[in-house]
């Protein structure tokens, strides 16, 4: 409806009612005009709030989604087993003679234990179902144990062994009551069974999840290779990125002359914080590794990469920080004499600080939370050694988590799960840290 | 001595170029009766060394670096009686054997002897590179501390150099451009060449698996990028349908309606969600939105595909809701109060003062953060890679799985590759692409700000 034609109406109703009636009609109109706003108004207000509820519903279902998934991940499944450390089996006679203990047959050790657990199990077929309800890396885990206690040899412990994922999954199904769907036979389950109900089986801390570098069993894997990597990744950026981005923030806050020379850093500086990170993945492969022939997979390249990725954040957030010291100070401490440099070290950077460590945990964060131009640099290779520098192979924790989520197992689902907590757990961490630190150092001028 | 270990005596020499400069001035200065009588504080004595010693010094290191392996390559090889064989490949052995690595087999013995050439070729090199570097650092500061006397004015020459590194910082972000175009458009012009522009900006068909052997069949390889376009513009779409209402008005009500505690306790919970990391959006897209799209789909009788472009495109929006929400955030609030007032006071309500007042008037930074956010959507890799799929199609339904360009850069670079097959460089034309497209839309977010903007104050 338009004006004008609502204009007419009126002109001609002013010359048919009389003026009382025309008044009330009037008056109901406007009532009923006015309620139809209002209701507009509430609608308008009800689609705000519902709007800011399905952000903040979005937000719950995530984390609820995740931490449903993977809180069962920081369990772990152990059956307990008598093993005989038989020393003649072993053929170990000095405990201390390392190529002895690497020759021994320890998962011949857990095998003879199960068949004499089960020496109702004959066939071949069977057996091997059998031995696969202990993780196959327990040989290992009891020969890290009889190095810590030499007194084992020849005798008998029982001890709890890291079991197999599908019995993991299958065990901690049981005790949440849900339906069993998986690979698991029936004769292994019955086996289970009997296990459950001699108190051989129990869930118990997952060490493992932290300890360990990644793995292809999913029992075996942990994210100490991943974090361990994200750690030497996340120094190298820092070490970079820190000091060059408020070098360039002084630089253009407090030198910068007026000309198109620092026009044209201003608008690259802007355009590369919009710059969608993978392409600073391609920017890596092509200059990093094919140019300047640097190794693939190591930290050192991908924190050269997220440096260059994090530097516009630091430096746009350092500029605000330079921007907000008043200039009476820089005055003062020119009267006095200091010469330019020292007004920058000894005044304006101090009080700058505070907002720039703000902008460079945040850019820290960031860096810790990116995949994409990490996969185009080879940190999506399968490592299992956790690295013990800035120049070994390694992945970060992100990666670890695209890499467990694309594998079929199931036990890995939780695992990434747990993977994305431990993630999350470390982005609030620095961020609570960000927003306490620009609260309590921040100072109005 | 290796590498790092040089960087290690590198950074005591400084100290100590640092140390002994700052003391001789001192000393000179005591002769004269105290520090006042100097030119310049001893700190900048002390700095000026510890500059002329590592600037020379770091400099050579890195150039030593960039060249001695080609160097040394080069001489290894000239010793070797040329053969059939490709000679990456034979220096890929020789590096083996030299690193003790003989990969179960017998090495014969020209190859020992140049890996016994290498590995020394190697030791001398860093040997000399240990001690040119220490050298010409030493040599610096040497220079200085000839120099220092109670008029050298240390303090101009620091404050210069400072200005000089500073700048030189900060030109960094224009490298980092110079080195994004050249890397991508070198490649891509590698790429043109085996596939003509056209072919690759207006093929309707997409796939990349080329023939290894070129007695192959079926790998013929088509590079038409269009369905890939088609999929980035879908998701895209389906992202900015969810993010931007639901931005602008979450915007709008905490800015206009909420109260200053409902504010403080909300605003940074929605922000959480733009602090996640996108490969947890991955995660719960591929993991739990997707299926249950699937199931959804199943039971009201259509035959979603299980990595529906639906999926993919809703939790991209949620992600961006954030950033739709804060940049209009901020220009709302930029809109004068003056304006409000008189508005509300005309009689209109506040509903009708917000649509009809407040958001044209902050229209043009609200476009531009649309269009910034929709630069975010295109270029997002993660959730896309995890949740989207391979297969390129040529279709608008939400339903089925499609691919983008991202996903198809990530899958072209990541497992075994060879440099120079086109299936390797149509990545990098891809990412020309995506950095064109990406960065014509900032500058036409930047522009409409510029041109539409009114001032109110």
């Amino acid at each position: 409806m338009t004006r004008p034609d609502t204009q007419s109406e009126q002109m001609q109703e002013n010359t048919e009612v009389p003026s009382e009636k025309r008044r009330l009609v009037d008056d109901i109109r406007f009532q009923k005009r006015l309620e139809k706003r209002y209701r507009a108004e509430k609608r308008f207000r009800l689609y705000g709030l519902l709007s800011i509820g399905f952000g903040l519903l979005c937000l719950v279902l995530l984390f609820t989604d995740i931490i449903g998934k993977g809180h069962s991940a920081f369990l772990q499944t152990e059956v307990a087993l008598d093993i005989h450390f038989d020393a003649d089996y072993l053929q170990i006679d000095d405990i201390n003679d390392s190529q002895q203990l690497n020759r021994a047959n320890f998962d011949g050790l857990i095998k003879r234990s199960w068949r004499a657990n089960f020496p109702e199990v004959k066939s071949r077929s069977d057996k091997r179902l059998l031995y696969k309800i202990s993780s196959n890396g327990s040989g290992f885990q009891i020969k890290d144990l009889l190095i810590a206690h030499p007194e084992w040899l020849g005798t008998t412990q029982t001890l709890w062994l890291i079991a197999d994922d599908d019995v993991d999954v299958y065990y901690k199904a049981k005790n949440k009551g849900i339906s069993y769907q998986g690979v698991l036979s029936d004769k292994s389950l019955n086996w289970l069974n009997a296990l459950v109900e001699e108190n051989r089986i129990e869930l118990s801390f997952n060490s493992t999840f932290f300890s360990a570098g990644d793995s292809r069993e999913p029992e075996q894997a942990g994210i100490k290779g991943a974090m361990v990597g994200s750690l030497f990744t996340l120094l190298v950026t820092l070490a970079l990125s820190f000091p060059i981005g408020v070098a360039a923030a002084i630089y253009l806050e407090e030198y910068a002359p007026n000309n198109r020379w620092t026009d044209l850093i201003e608008v690259n500086i802007n355009n590369l914080a919009a710059v969608p990170s993978i392409i600073f993945g391609l920017l890596g492969l092509a200059i990093f590794i094919n140019f300047f022939e640097l190794p693939r997979s190591i930290p050192l390249v991908g924190g050269l990469v997220l440096t260059l990725m994090t530097l516009p954040t630091i430096i746009i957030s350092s500029r605000a920080a330079i921007k907000a010291v008043p200039p009476s100070i820089r005055e003062a401490a020119l009267g006095i004499g200091a010469s330019k440099m020292q007004v920058i070290l000894h005044h304006v950077l101090p009080l700058a600080m505070p907002g720039m460590l703000t902008g460079t945990i945040i850019g820290m964060a960031q860096a810790l939370g990116e995949t994409a131009p990490l996969l185009m640099i080879g940190m999506v290779a399968f490592i299992v050694d956790i690295p013990g520098g800035a120049t070994d192979p390694s992945t970060v924790l992100p990666v670890q988590i695209f890499l467990w989520a694309d594998s079929p197992e199931r036990a890995f689902v939780e695992r990434t799960s747990a993977a994305i907590m431990v993630l999350l757990a470390f982005l609030i961490v620095m961020n609570t840290l960000a927003v306490l630190l620009r609260k309590r150092l921040e100072r109005r001028w | 001595m290796d590498t790092s270990n040089l960087l290690v005596a590198l950074c005591l020499l400084f100290a100590a170029s640092f140390l002994v400069g700052r003391a001789r001035s001192v000393s000179l200065a005591e002769q004269k009766g105290g520090v006042r009588n100097l030119n310049s504080l001893p700190f900048y004595h002390g700095v000026l060394m510890s500059l002329w010693c590592a600037v020379p010094s770091l400099v050579l290191t890195l150039v030593w670096l960039l060249f001695d392996d080609q160097i040394i390559e080069a001489l290894v090889l000239a010793d070797i009686p040329p053969s059939g064989v490709d000679v990456n490949l034979m220096m890929n052995t020789i590096e083996n054997i030299a690193a003790g690595n003989f990969l179960g087999l017998e090495p014969e013995p020209q190859m020992l002897a140049a890996a016994e050439r290498f590995k020394s070729l190697q030791s001398i090199s860093q040997m000399c590179m240990s001690a040119a570097v220490l050298g010409l650092g030493t040599l610096g500061s040497l220079w200085i501390l000839k120099s220092i006397s109670l008029e050298f004015g240390a303090r101009v020459k620091v404050e210069n150099a400072f200005r000089i590194i500073l700048l030189a910082c900060s030109c960094l972000a224009i490298l980092t451009t110079i080195g994004i175009v050249l890397s991508v458009v070198f490649e891509s012009l590698r790429f043109f060449k085996a596939i003509p522009v056209q072919e690759f900006l207006f093929g309707l068909q997409w796939s990349p698996q080329t023939a290894i052997r070129p007695d192959q069949v079926g790998g013929s390889g088509a590079f038409g990028a269009v369905p890939l376009f088609a999929g980035t513009m879908l998701i895209s779409l389906i992202a900015m349908i969810v993010a931007v209402p639901v931005g602008l008005m979450a915007a709008i009500y905490l800015s206009e309606y909420a109260s200053a505690r409902f504010r403080t306790y909300v605003k940074p919970m929605i922000e959480v969600l733009a602090g996640i990391p996108t490969v947890v959006y991955g995660f719960f897209a591929a993991l739990t939105v997707a299926p249950f799209i699937r199931d959804t789909g199943t039971i009201l009788g259509f035959s979603p595909s299980s990595e529906s472009a639906l999926a993919a495109g809703l939790v991209m929006g949620v992600m961006i809701i954030p950033f739709v929400s804060s940049l209009s955030d901020d220009v709302i609030n930029a809109v004068p109060q003056s304006l409000r007032d008189g508005s509300l006071g005309l009689g209109a309500t506040q509903s009708e003062t917000i649509r009809q007042v407040v958001i044209p008037a902050a229209l043009p930074g609200i476009v531009s953060g649309v269009l910034l956010a929709a630069s975010r959507a295109i270029g997002e890799t993660m959730i896309v890679v995890m949740a989207a799929g391979l297969a390129a199609k040529l279709t608008a339904n939400p339903l089925e799985s499609v691919t983008t360009v991202t996903v198809q850069i990530v899958t072209l670079l990541v497992g075994d590759q060879e440099f120079d097959s086109p299936k390797t460089l149509a990545a990098f034309a891809l990412g020309l692409t995506l950095f064109a497209i990406t960065l014509g839309l900032n500058f036409i977010a930047q522009r409409v700000v510029k041109k539409y903007r009114e001032q109110y104050d």
